[in-house]
């Protein structure tokens, strides 16, 4: 197991909050542009859809102790052996939260690492906006203008 | 009151940090002894530098058997960057730091 990435990010909020924008379609709609559906049981399948219905990302659910540690594997459903895997741990730090996101056991050969690398920033910047000021950002807008 | 933000700008104010953050942006997940190679800093100066740099959160630590590995955690800029830079300014400025860095390769021609 090894990790190429790590993000870690402060939020006043409290620990079920995170789980619940991590896994909860309704929220990710509002700061992630995708709902992550899944039951979130481990053996579980999870799929990050877009608006219109298109499935980006798809995985296995590894490891779920809510609202504590999600593991995730995290693949392209058009190459599915490409894949890699994601670690949301999230602490509950007195009146906030440390949410820590690991991604890493990338293939040799990964075209994922480069593109997450960007996405995860901006990612968790717009889940914490979200989450205390109800606000998020519009990573969408960011995305497209970077090209 | 000392802010985040402040924590951040402070741990950036310094080339011998910034030269950190760059050696981690290259490798990530960096060893202390790692991140002393080819430095003419003492292995003190760079645990304090790296102090520092973890406060502020843009080092972020995990422990692996003896050793700590490093890791740059971007968060924080990004934060500063959504702040004052955002969505709309960007591709302004990407033309201009892509002008900039032909005009910079022409120079070394």
């Amino acid at each position: 197991m090894s990790n190429d990435f790590i993000y870690t990010t402060y939020i006043k909020t409290t620990a079920e909050k995170v789980w619940a924008a991590i896994t909860n379609p309704e929220f990710t709609r509002q700061y992630w542009v995708h709902d992550n559906v899944s039951d979130w049981q481990v053996g579980s399948t999870w799929q990050h859809v877009a608006s219109e219905g298109q499935i980006r990302i798809v995985g296995q659910v590894l490891e779920s102790v809510p609202p504590k540690r999600l593991v995730l594997s995290w693949a392209s459903p058009e190459n599915p052996s490409d894949d890699s895997r994601v670690t949301f741990e999230i602490e509950a730090i007195e009146d906030m939260v440390r949410l820590n996101v690991m991604h890493g056991d990338f293939k040799a050969d990964s075209t994922m690492a480069g593109a997450v690398a960007k996405g995860w920033p901006l990612v968790l910047s717009s889940m914490k906006s979200f989450l205390e000021t109800g606000k998020a950002i519009d990573i969408m807008a960011v995305k497209v203008c970077s090209k | 009151m000392v802010t985040d933000e402040d924590k951040v700008f402070k741990a950036l104010a310094d080339a011998s940090r910034r030269q950190l953050l760059d050696k981690l942006r290259q490798k990530n997940g960096l060893t202390l002894g790692e991140l002393c190679e080819d430095h003419d800093m003492s292995r003190q100066a760079v645990t304090k530098h790296l102090v520092l740099l973890e406060a502020a959160n843009l080092v972020v630590t995990v422990k692996q058997g003896r050793e700590k590995l490093h890791y740059l955690n971007p968060v924080p800029i990004n934060e500063i960057y959504m702040r004052w830079i955002g969505q709309f300014e960007q591709s302004r400025l990407d033309a201009l730091y892509n002008l900039k860095q032909s005009l910079k390769e022409n120079d070394h021609e």
